[in-house]
């Protein structure tokens, strides 16, 4: 499935077994984004960076 | 019997986990916490048990709370995490159970600390009570050190950091061991080696095999127990007198160094763990 990098605007293309919370690279502008599920409909977000109480 | 795991980034604990699950035949269900909304009031789930697997604390705290409200069985309980995400709340457990652990005291202003740390004797080690991988984790060597580190954390300005949590520097032997297991269980251990007297694996410690003695399995269970049962990895030093001796325990604990030196199927393990006593 396609979607658009919400960095640069480019198309991505998904791969259709890809699951919400994985990380792929747009190869336009090298952003990190994440697979989000937005009701039903698969879109890309920003890969937020590590947060102060991420981890064990 | 479903389980639904509870995560926001698909690392490689929780494919590895997923793995385990099909391999056990457990029915799974994905649970991307951000891409869902909650109904409080919803009380049905579609599934029965609940594997919190978030990298946030807060998150881990929250999803728990609310899916065992739903009556999910959730591994670990809200408690557990809540115990095991705060290092006051670790050490008063570890303190009451008489689990061997370093001196450690809080203080909550600069005058206090520095009055705790020559009571316990420097070095002493500042640690933030809610945090992880060793962040802001401090070693003060004498009072113009541990004044500057308190210096620099009331300046961040979170009250969290205005806790001042100190606690005896332990002269372990360029290693630490990190331990899983539960309350019934010890399921295997490694040591984190490393030249840096913080031995996290996510600072670049190197990972071995330890071969437990059954005072390390014994410590596992009895600190399992204390922190409120679950599946824990907890961090133990040596002390050359003393022994064995409890840092702090993780209630989402992270594993995949450990399983590659081991060989030990931890995903399984927790799996394994997650539906015991469900039908």
């Amino acid at each position: 499935m396609e979607a658009r990098c919400p960095v640069c605007g480019s198309t991505l293309e998904v791969p259709d077994d890809a699951i919400p919370g994985e990380l792929i690279d747009c190869n336009s502008c090298g952003a990190l984004l994440e697979v989000f599920n937005d009701n039903g409909a698969i879109s890309l977000r920003e890969a937020g960076g590590v947060l102060e109480d991420w981890g064990e | 019997m479903r389980v639904a795991l509870v995560y926001e980034r698909l690392r490689e604990e929780e494919s590895q986990i997923l793995r385990a699950m099909e391999r056990l035949g457990v029915e799974g269900a994905l649970l991307h916490l951000p891409s869902n909304h909650y109904r409080l009031e919803a009380r049905a789930s579609e599934a029965d048990v609940a594997l919190i697997r978030t990298m946030s604390h807060t998150n881990s705290v929250a999803s728990s709370e609310i899916l065992s409200n739903r009556g999910l069985k959730c591994v670990n309980s809200p408690e557990v995490i809540r115990v095991c995400g705060d290092k006051l709340l670790t050490s008063l457990k570890l303190i009451s159970s008489g689990i061997p652990t370093p001196k450690t005291a809080v203080a909550f202003s600069p005058e206090g600390v520095l009055r705790a740390a020559k009571e316990i004797g420097f070095p002493v080690v500042v640690k933030p009570v809610n945090g992880s991988w060793g962040r802001l984790v401090s070693l003060a060597r004498d009072e113009e050190e541990l004044r500057s580190i308190i210096e620099h954390r009331e300046a961040i300005g979170s009250p969290y950091y205005r806790i001042h949590y100190i606690q005896e520097y332990i002269e372990k032997p360029d290693r630490d061991i990190r331990a899983y297991g539960t309350d019934k269980e010890f399921i295997t251990a490694i040591y984190r080696i490393s030249n840096h007297w913080i031995t996290n694996t996510a600072r670049g410690a190197r990972v071995e095999p330890v071969r437990a003695t059954e005072d390390l399995r014994d410590l596992v269970l009895r600190t399992c127990e204390a922190l409120g049962g679950g599946f824990l990895g907890i961090d133990i030093v040596e002390d050359r007198e003393r022994g064995l001796m409890v840092l702090e325990a993780n209630a989402v604990t992270e594993f995949k160094n450990a399983a590659r030196a081991t060989g030990v199927d931890i995903a399984g393990e927790l799996v394994r763990y997650a539906v015991s006593g469900c039908s």
